[in-house]
């Protein structure tokens, strides 16, 4: 048969890499489309703050486009930035890096991930991730070549990880353990005894650590402890940051990784070729967030935690069971025992009571049982969504 | 006591429920506190915030500039005094710089406010002198923008 005769479906089917064709589709994407059919409704379900930009910040950014800044910048991302970046790691988390070659300036977090993946994992080489977690974790390692390796945290377990099953889940073609705390969803985070025994471990099989703590600002009952400030740590740890979350700049895509010059440097490769420079506005806005963030951050920092106080109170006051988050802006109750699955119960409590969170399960399969719910919107947005959950689970 | 006073400078109608639920705290000992910030006058009053085009509100308002002679004895306390105990005075601060008494004074018309002004405040002795602004429009009043041009963009749901 000639290549005309092919029916098209077939021909199609073969288009798209393989690799991208195994991969299952966000569990979030059905759902969103289920939201985005309704309007008026109260949404818990954006991972995002519900700040606008800080006006400096804003004011600032058009004053460098007036300025005529519009160019490409190092593929590196401004130096001016990457220096206000390598203090900032400094005096917040207390980890020193040379902003000229240990620093990248990346679009989102997000990029950093994608980057870090493809500069590390070999075809086939295994990288740890913990679920429940972010949705891009597994399918950036995937794309990236590398195979996916899940622990699971437990609800009975408070969401803390289990040594043991992380030593469990490590073998020779182990490369990589990607690390997320405060969590994206469960809002858990580490205390300094687990990052250290993280650290010790990964020094013990010669593993990278990946370490997305784009939600570091926020955590609310103890410090946040950097994964490369651990002992051991810092030569084998790329830290994942940025601006989106507590600096509330989630559009201008901005943010860096930090880590030894050997993988920054590989890292800067892939983003020479693939990316050039990022936005040089965001770049510039970047660095007024980074110089006046006690200004902005502290005040956000704070309501986002009267927020989880509220709300997570609330929960448990009308009888859902819920811990309590140490970080970032997520409370992630468990609703087993009103006998539906999580895709079910946000379903009718987005119909009945017009109340958007997203379902435990689109963070891995660990998440049936689980609603993730954002606390990022008004304190009344928060009661009243407390009182439409309160309304679903009566009738239930 | 701060965190309660910043919940109410930005919103002073939060329940109370809300406040002692924010803060992690009890609510009848959050009910005490404010009393003892009331009682304290620490806090000294609650009202509205209006957008004076929709609330039908036809006051005019102006910013006199007061420029004082010093007494020996109170310097600028006394005549102040003098100044803000009227009902039409609405603001009253003892400023740096070119003038003496920033007094915003609200009445129902023009005539209202330019009269009170000549006939009331210049008379009163020991001001040398007065200058009177009228406010044209209100872009942000005790921290609030009354006309919000800003949109949220967000989506509904986002990982």
């Amino acid at each position: 048969m000639s290549p005309s005769h092919r029916s098209s479906s077939t021909t199609r089917a073969h288009r798209l890499n393989e690799t991208l064709v195994a991969l299952p589709p966000s569990g979030i994407r059905e759902f969103f489309e289920l939201v985005i059919a309704m309007d008026d409704i109260i949404s818990l379900g954006v991972g995002e703050p519900d700040f606008v930009t800080p006006w400096n910040v804003r004011e600032y950014a058009m004053f460098t486009l007036e300025r005529g800044d519009t160019s490409y910048t190092s593929n590196k991302g401004i130096l001016a930035l990457r220096r206000e970046i390598a203090g900032y790691m400094a005096h917040r988390f207390g980890v020193t890096y040379d902003p000229e070659n240990e620093v990248l300036v990346t679009v989102g977090a997000s990029q950093g991930l994608d980057l870090s993946m493809r500069a590390i994992l070999n075809p086939g080489d295994e990288a740890i991730v913990i679920e429940p977690s972010y949705v891009a974790y597994k399918p950036m390692v995937a794309l990236a070549g590398g195979v996916p390796v899940v622990v699971t945290l437990r609800y009975e377990n408070n969401f803390r990880l289990d040594l043991a099953e992380l030593r469990a889940a490590v073998t020779p073609r182990t490369r990589a353990i990607l690390l997320n705390y405060p969590s994206n969803p469960t809002g858990g985070t580490f205390t300094k005894e687990e990052c250290r025994h993280i650290a010790a471990l990964a020094e013990e099989y010669d593993l990278i650590l990946i370490s997305d703590e784009i939600y570091a600002e926020m955590t609310y009952d103890q410090e946040h402890y950097c994964m490369a400030d651990q002992p051991g740590a810092r030569d084998r740890t790329i830290v994942l940051n940025g601006f989106s979350k507590a600096f509330a700049m989630t559009g201008w895509r901005m943010g860096f990784a930090a880590g030894p010059a050997d993988l920054i440097a590989g890292m800067t490769k892939i983003f020479q070729y693939s990316m050039l420079s990022a936005p040089i506005m965001s770049q510039n806005a970047a660095i007024e967030a980074l110089r006046k963030r006690h200004q902005n951050v502290p005040h956000m920092v704070e309501t986002f935690n009267q927020r989880r106080r509220l709300f997570v109170e609330g929960l448990r006051a009308i009888g859902i069971d819920c811990h309590m988050p140490e970080g970032a802006f997520y409370a992630y109750p468990c609703i087993r025992k009103f006998g539906l699955s999580s895709r079910e119960f946000c379903t009718r409590l987005l119909k009945e009571e017009r109340i958007a969170v997203v379902p435990g399960t689109a963070f891995g399969p660990a998440g049936e049982g689980f609603v993730r719910c954002a606390y990022a919107a008004g304190f009344q947005e928060l009661e009243q969504a407390l009182e439409g959950m309160k309304n679903l689970i009566g009738r239930l | 006591m701060e965190k309660i006073l910043e919940i109410l400078k930005e919103n002073a109608r939060t329940p109370v429920e809300q406040i002692a639920r924010r803060l992690g705290r009890d609510e009848e000992m959050v009910r005490q506190q404010i009393r003892k910030l009331e009682d304290d006058r620490i806090i000294l009053g609650y009202r509205a915030v209006l957008d004076p085009e929709k609330s039908g509100d036809e006051l005019v308002m102006a910013i006199i500039e007061v420029r004082l002679t010093p007494q020996r004895d109170t310097g600028f306390d006394a005549i102040a005094q003098r100044i803000h105990k009227f009902p039409e005075v609405k603001t009253c601060y003892l400023m740096s710089g070119d003038y003496d008494l920033h007094v915003m004074v609200e009445g129902r018309s023009l005539r209202e406010v330019a009269a009170f002004v000549s006939e009331r405040l210049a008379t009163i002795e020991h001001v040398s002198g007065t200058a009177t602004h009228f406010i044209l429009k209100k872009y942000k009043e005790f921290g609030v923008t009354i006309h919000e041009s800003e949109r949220m963009t967000r989506l509904a749901v986002s990982p």
